[in-house]
Order: C-alpha cells, then structure tokens, then sequence
C-alpha cells in the first residue's frame, strides 16, 4: 500500500481563479460539501491580472444606451467568426447582467454612472443623471456598444478579491499550493484525482462525486505570454491524458500585437489609440505601408501579423529576448504620457527599465489566451467521462469560437460559474461515489512511478528546462500568428521527436520533497502534448478563422470548416487523434464580421 | 548599456532537511539588458541549482507573489530591475510569514487568516434579487473603497513591522487597511462595535506602534499611514462608548 493522504468531498474542484471559485460558491450555497485545490493562493490567480473588464448588456452609460443581450450575442458570435456554439452565447449574454450585479451585491466597487459632459475621443458624452450611481461602461474593441464593466484599472483584482471573500464567508476547503497530476477515472467515469502538495511534495488523493476543471489557460506553452506563469495548461493535458477526454478547438490562440519584452507584460491599446507609432530596427514607421488607412490602428491580429511579416523581412531590432519592434510614444510629450498613459508608463519604467517619455518601448506580438480547452456540453459536462466538469479559459464551453472578444472572458468565469455551478450542484445530488481502492492505488502507483524514474533518470537525463525552452520555439516559430502548412509541418515533426525525448527526462536535483525541478518534470510531457495538439490542429484546419491565420488559406471556408476541432490522446498513443463536429448555429447564419479585414478573418479587440 | 557581472548571496534552507543549517549561497550570472529578479533568479535555477525555491506568478507587479527582502528592503522582486541595484544582491525571505523554503513564503495561509479572524467580507442582511436593477453607490465612493482594496497582500507591509515581527497574532498594517475596506463600504452594515471586536485589541490596531515603516514599503502605494490613523480614531471612540 502506497503512503498518501486522502480527502473526500462531494465535489472537487481544481482552480481557484474566477470560475472555479465561482463554480464552487454555487455547488456550497446549495448544501454541498466542496473542495478547492489551486496551485497558489487563490489570490494569486491569474484572473487578478485582468484590468480591463467584463461585458454585459446593463446599457447604464450613455455610449451604451439601448444595449441588450441580443446585441452582446451578435458581438459574441460575430467576434467568434462564427466558431462558436450559438445557444450557448445566447446562454451567456441573457446572464451576464445579473451576474455582475451580483457582484455589485458581493461587494465589487465597480466603478459608476457620473452624471453630466465629457469628452472622449473628441466626442461629447452626456452621461444620464437618471442612471447617477449605476455600474458604468467602458469602450472595448469589437462591440457595438460600451458595455465593458470595470473597476478602475483593477478589475480582474476586486472581482477575484470580492469573490474570494465569499469563498472565506462560506467556510469552503482551500488547498493552495497542491497541484493535481492526473485524473482517476476508470475510462467512463471520473472519482477524482491524484495531487503532489507543493510544501511538502508528498502526494494526495481527492475523491468527489464530481470533478471540476477550472485550471485557466495554457498560455505558457508560448515563452512569450501576457499570462501568469502558472499558466501551464495542466488541467487541460490531465484531461487529455485520460484518452476519452477531448479538447476543443486548441489550434485557436490568441495574440496581443504590444507585449513589452523581455517579461512580455501586456502594454493596452491604449498607446497606440492615443497616437503611438510602431518603428522597425531603421526607426521607420513601417504600418502605414501595410494599412495605409488604419495604421497603427487596425484590428489587433492584423496589428499583430503586420509586425511579424515585418520582422521576417529582417527589419526587426535583434534582441538577446529575440527581434522585435519599437513602440513609439514620445512625441505625445511628457505630460500626456504621465497623466493619460501612466500604467503604461509605469509598466515601463518598473519592467523594461525604459522611461518612454525619452525611449523607445520594446514590443513584440505576445501570446494572450486560450479559445481550446476542454470540450464540454452547454452544461459544463465534458466529453467522455461523467462526473468531469470543466469551465473558465480551460474549458471549450463554446462562445469564443475562434476569436473571444475582448471583455467577454472574465464575464465567462463569473456567467459560467454561475450556471454551470448550478448544474454540478443538481449532478451531484443524484451522484453518489463509489470507487474501489484498487483503482485509486493504481492511479497512485503510476505516479509515484513516475517520480521515482525522474529521481533515478531512470530513463534518460534529458534536462527539462531544455526541453521545454525547444517546445517554447517551436510553438512561437511555426505555430504563431502566421501559419502555413511546411513550418506547421515541420513543428509536427519536431513536437513528435520532442514528446518522445520528454519520456527521458532525468533530474539534476534529487527530487527531494518539493522541489521545482520535479514539478517542471512532471508538468512537460503534457504540456509538449497539448502543443502538439495546437500544432496539429493549425495543421490539419485548411482555412482562416478569427485567429487562425493561414496564409496559404487566406479565407474563412465555411463550406468544410465551419466546425470544431476536436483532439484526442489515446492512452499509450505517441499523438494526437484529430476528430470534428459541427458548431452550433440558432440565429445567427455565417456572414461577414463587419469590421477589419474580414476576408481574412480579422479579429477585435482581445484584452 | 555596460554589461556588469552580478553576484547574489541567496539565503538557502530546506525545511526537508531540518539537520542542515540555513545558509547564504553566492551565484554569479551576467547582467542583461533589462533584466529583472524574475529573470535572473530562474536563470540561476534553470542553469545553476535547480534545487533554489522562489515564488512569482504575475511577473507583473500585481498577484503580489513575490516579496522579499532584497539588500535588506521588503519589496516585489518581479519588478526589481537589477540595474536598480549594486552588484552584490542579497536576497532574503520574508521575515513573520512561515518559510516554506529558500526565498519562499507562506504569505497565503497568513492572509486567509487574517482574513477570517477580521472577517473579511461584506456583512449584510440583504439577499440578492436577480431580477432588480444593482443598488446604486457613487463613483467617489467606489474609488474610496479600490484605494483600499488595491492591497495585493505581498507581505511587505508585514516584514518589515517591528510589532509584526515580534508579536505572531498582530495584523500589521495590511489587516488594519483590510478593516477599513470594509468600514468605507455602505455594503457592509457592522457597527463600530462590532468592528471593535475584530481589530480593537492589542492585536489589531492598538498593536501598532506607529513607526510607518509599512507605509514606506507598500509596493502599490497604498497610503497606509492615513487607513491606520482611520480605524485608530474610529476604534479609540468606540472603545469610550464600552
Ligand atoms: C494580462 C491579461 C489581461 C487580461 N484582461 C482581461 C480583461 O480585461 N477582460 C477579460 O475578460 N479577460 C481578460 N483576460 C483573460 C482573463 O483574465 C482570463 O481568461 C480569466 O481570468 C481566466 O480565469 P479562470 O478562472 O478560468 O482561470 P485562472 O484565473 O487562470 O485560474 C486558474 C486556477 O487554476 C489553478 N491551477 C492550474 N493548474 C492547476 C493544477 N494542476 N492543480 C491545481 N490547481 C491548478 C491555479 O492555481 C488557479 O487558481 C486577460 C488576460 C491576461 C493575460
Ligand atoms: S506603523 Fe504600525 S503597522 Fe506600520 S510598520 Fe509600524 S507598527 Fe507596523
Ligand atoms: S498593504 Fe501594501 S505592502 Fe502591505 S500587503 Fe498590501 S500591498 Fe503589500
Ligand atoms: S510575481 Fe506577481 S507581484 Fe511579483
């Protein structure tokens, strides 16, 4: 018998960023008994990171009179290039308003309707006395109202404090700093899992009725990512390590044009929306060649692509990070940079050591979030095994389909969080949980194998840093902004070898307790997984849909791919199996987006 | 730039191996152009000991991760910017907070407790109406309660407060902020007296001896020394009507 401690709830869930917290106020509020596990201390998550907003239809300011949830749903659907599930869009955008409201009632300052005149963007706004003191709006790109809910500059900060703290009211389990290896499941259905405490490296075992993904994005897979470094994608590959578990639409990834290098913290558009210009390593300002009309200021992916087609010509300013370009903001003046563009100022000045008021602001197009995840049904129920739930950006609910607006994800956690919290809570009533100890030892076993071969390098002394540095340039080399299908081919290739080479991975340190070499260890042969799952999508989808790019498909094929992607990875399998399902279309048929480029499948705004 | 050699005295211990004595180990790495802590600690890790423990998650200033003493100071390495700093580096854990190991702290079983023995939470009678339009509040007042609020809980308020350091139940100046979160907010419907109960004792802010030195540290800038003297005036009057 192996040695571990074990903890039984009615539901588990895993992630304690908006939507697993969310989702596990819910299953508790409705008499259940629920456990949290999270890498880091809840507030540390990556949804605290977040400064825009969230969207949904109130229609309180001014700029977004008349809004409603039909006119949230069309953005959605239409920012999604028709990717995504429509009823589940419609599911989304009907709920957000309450959900937001109910964070007003939990405690979120959002910021308020002020009554009286102002000036944007050399518009006169007159915000309605009649809605003094109401949840305000901001602008987004890519909606056609205001509709984005913030606090401040801090939004992402006061909704996961705020959710927190009902979290602490309700006497909900926590276990930070615990991260879950693998699922146990018997091929139908899922009991739980098997966990590594992060204090002392010692391993758990979690068992519950139901199972709850909520683990966030993968963002990390790319070296270069506006996201938290915790971002690994873990929840997703111990799904997909169970080989009945699919992941959806993982080829759909999307990128910021401005992340500041080397740390890659993401500079807003606000920069370049105040009259920022882009300089290659000449210091010409090259996008106005690309766009003569919009410039600077067409759509983000175009904004992105534009620079890297620069940066391939060899106008990039080479870098020991790689090359990049230059955000220019200097000749705004002094003033309007410290009053106007402070964040971005201060970001500046603390991170890349530059004062943009007197130099040029290194910026390269960066990894932001992840469309794929989990494939899951309108109830959060994903595919393939029972008793597995999945929400937030780990999941593939869908209504992001190819391209999530910007706003729109942070509202998902809470929204899903919300519905999807009610339907775990109605599944694990009728649940009840019977799993044999055979079975939990087994899953055990595996695991402890597993360290033990990395301590002993048992098979191979293949350095994991190494490794997933290959993974990191395979990804942002041939699996970026542009695709085309020989680098999509030759990463297929390389992510084969490199999966391969991942089974031969041997420590340097000992493995004692809880050392992170051992967890970077047992973390990179998923991860190089769920990269190959990326590359081989992109490969495979002969097409350009909202972030996927493909320049020898320049066009949205609705005819043969108007459908998602769906990868799976049979157990023992050395890659991924590609198989497709239609998306779901109730009111909205395939058309033009409106805005962009949309032949080439332009995005929005995706803060 | 002129690329300078960086040495690093990194205090090492291992709670796994109670024998061995908490020690100080030298690295040395070359400084990059616009190289961080974030960087240049993982470099050490990935290239010289893979065994050195450390916490960033952000990278960017804002999940508070990531304080420790650095040459002596509390303060989020992430966005420490070596050039900022002579070429000998020391770097030390947070002092108060339980060392997990290394530069690691537990500063997240420290907050949630604070958080539940001030009860960190918005108190209300209230139920919530999905069907009714959010309760109105002006924009000055929600600003009010996010200057509060921007508190990341990075510790380094906690590390560097005398009183902290010697006594293990005191809130520090982070806690004491938490309260006045709550006491700005028309939400929350606790009484003087009953926020009396949570912070008028030696341990909350009557523990304070004032020094400001948790102002001065705040990463984010929150103006500690004006919340402290808010809840001190409050509670002292609270405690007169007892
Ligand atoms: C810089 C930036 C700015 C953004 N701004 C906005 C914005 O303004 N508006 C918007 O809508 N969206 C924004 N986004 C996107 C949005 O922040 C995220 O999509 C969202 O916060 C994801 O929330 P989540 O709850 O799904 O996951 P997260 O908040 O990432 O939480 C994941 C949780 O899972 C835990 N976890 C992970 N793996 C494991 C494991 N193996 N075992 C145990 N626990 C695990 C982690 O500890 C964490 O608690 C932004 C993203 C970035 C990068
Ligand atoms: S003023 Fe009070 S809380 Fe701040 S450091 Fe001094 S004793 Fe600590
Ligand atoms: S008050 Fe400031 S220093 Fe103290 S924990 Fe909060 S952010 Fe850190
Ligand atoms: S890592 Fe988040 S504040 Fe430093």
């Amino acid at each position: 018998m192996s040695q571990y401690d074990r903890f039984t709830s009615d539901v588990l869930i895993v992630g304690a960023g908006l939507a697993g917290e969310r989702a596990a106020i819910e299953a508790a509020t409705q008499g259940l008994n629920v456990i949290i596990l999270s890498l880091v201390p809840p507030r540390r998550s990556h949804s605290s990171a977040a400064q825009g907003g969230m969207q949904a239809a109130l229609g309180n300011s001014a700029m977004g009179k008349g809004d409603s949830p039909d006119i949230h749903f069309a953005d959605t659907v239409k920012g999604s290039d028709w990717g995504c599930d429509q009823d589940v869009a419609r599911l989304f955008a009907e709920m957000a308003p309450v959900a937001m409201r109910q964070m007003a009632y939990w405690g979120v300052p959002w910021s308020r309707v002020v009554p009286g005149k102002r000036i944007y963007d050399g518009v006169d706004i007159h915000e309605d006395p009649e809605k003094e003191g109401l949840i305000a709006a901001r602008n987004f790109g890519g909606t056609a109202k205001w509709r984005t809910c913030y606090t401040a500059d801090g939004t992402g900060h006061t909704v996961l404090y705020t959710m927190d703290s009902v979290v602490i009211k309700l006497g909900i389990t926590v276990h930070d700093r615990t991260e879950v290896l693998s699922l146990i499941h018997d091929g139908e259905r899922c009991s739980g899992v098997v966990a590594r405490c992060l204090r002392t490296g010692n391993l758990r075992v979690y068992t519950a009725k139901s199972t709850v993904i909520a683990t966030g994005g993968y963002g990390r897979l790319y070296g270069a990512s506006t996201n938290a470094i915790i971002n690994e994608g873990s929840g997703m590959f111990v799904a997909l390590e169970t080989g009945v578990v699919p992941l959806g639409n993982m080829e759909a990834v999307q990128f910021h044009p401005t992340g500041i290098v080397p740390t890659w913290i993401l500079i807003t558009e606000g920069a370049r929306g105040d009259g920022g210009y882009l300089l290659d390593k000449d210091h010409h300002r090259f996008m106005p060649d690309y766009e003569p009309k919009k410039k600077e200021l067409a759509s983000r992916d175009v904004v992105s692509r534009r620079i890297m087609q620069h940066i391939r010509k060899g106008y990039g300013v080479e870098s020991p990070y790689g090359a990049h370009v230059w955000l220019d903001i200097r000749h705004l003046g002094e003033k309007h940079i410290n009053t106007n563009l402070r964040e971005i100022a201060n970001i500046c000045r603390n991170f890349a050591g530059v004062d943009p008021v007197h130099d040029l602001i290194p910026v390269r197009p960066t990894q932001h979030y992840s469309m794929g995840g989990i494939r899951t049904n309108i109830d959060g129920m994903a595919y393939g095994l029972t008793g597995l739930f999945s929400l937030g950006e780990a999941a593939c609910w869908d209504m992001h389909g190819f391209n999530r607006l910007g706003g729109n994800s942070l509202a998902e956690t809470v929204v899903a969080g919300m519905l999807i919290g009610d339907k775990i809570a109605k599944y694990t009533k009728e649940a009840s949980l019977n799993v044999s100890s055979a079975l939990i030892e087994e899953h055990v076993r595996f695991q402890e194998d597993r360290i033990q071969s990395l301590i002993e390098c048992r098979n191979g002394k293949e350095n994991v840093y190494q490794l997933r540095r290959e993974m990191e340039t395979i990804l942002s080399e041939n699996v970026g902004i542009f695709r085309s299908e020989e680098p999509l081919q030759k990463a297929v290739a390389q992510l084969h070898e490199l999966h391969q080479r991942s089974c031969q991975v041997g420590l340097r340190s000992g493995g004692k307790g809880a050392d992170p070499e051992l967890a970077s260890a047992l973390r990179i042969t998923g991860m190089i997984k769920l990269a190959y799952c990326i590359a081989a999508g992109a490969l495979a989808r002969k097409e350009s849909r909202g972030s996927h790019f493909r320049e020898d498909y320049p066009k949205r094929d609705d005819e043969n791919w108007l459908k998602r992607t769906l990868a799976y990875w049979p157990v023992g399998a050395d890659r991924p199996e590609l198989d497709y399902e239609p998306v779901k279309i109730t009111e909205l048929p395939p058309g033009d987006r409106g805005y962009g480029e949309a032949s080439t499948g332009a995005a929005s705004a995706n803060r | 730039m002129s690329q300078r050699q960086l040495t690093f005295h990194i205090f090492r211990y291992n709670p796994e191996t109670p024998n061995q004595k908490p020690a100080t180990q030298t690295f040395v790495l070359q400084e990059e152009t616009g190289m961080t802590l974030f960087i240049a600690l993982n470099k050490i890790r990935e290239e010289q000991d893979s065994t050195l423990k450390f916490d960033f998650v952000c990278r960017a200033g804002i999940c508070g991760s990531c304080g420790m003493l650095i040459n002596g100071k509390p303060t989020l390495a992430c966005r420490t910017l070596t050039k900022d700093l002579p070429t000998d580096i020391t770097l030390m854990p947070l002092p108060v907070f339980k060392l997990l190991g290394d530069l690691s702290v537990d500063t997240g079983t420290w907050f949630r407790d604070m958080s539940l023995r001030t009860e960190a939470w918005v108190h209300t009678e209230k139920t919530f109406d999905p069907d009714a339009q959010e309760e109105r509040m002006s924009n000055e007042t929600a600003l009010h309660i996010y200057e509060a609020e921007r508190c990341i809980e990075c510790g380094c308020c906690i590390g560097g407060c005398a009183t902290a350091n010697i006594k293990p139940n005191f809130i520090g100046a982070a806690g004491v902020n938490r309260v006045a979160r709550f006491m700005l907010d028309p939400r929350d419907e606790r009484d003087e007296q009953e926020y009396f109960d949570v912070v008028g004792s030696e341990d909350g802010i009557f523990g304070c001896i004032g020094l400001m030195a948790c102002d001065d540290n705040c990463p984010v800038g929150i103006p500690l020394q004006g919340q402290l003297a808010y809840v001190r005036r409050k509670m002292a009057l609270a405690g007169w009507k007892r």
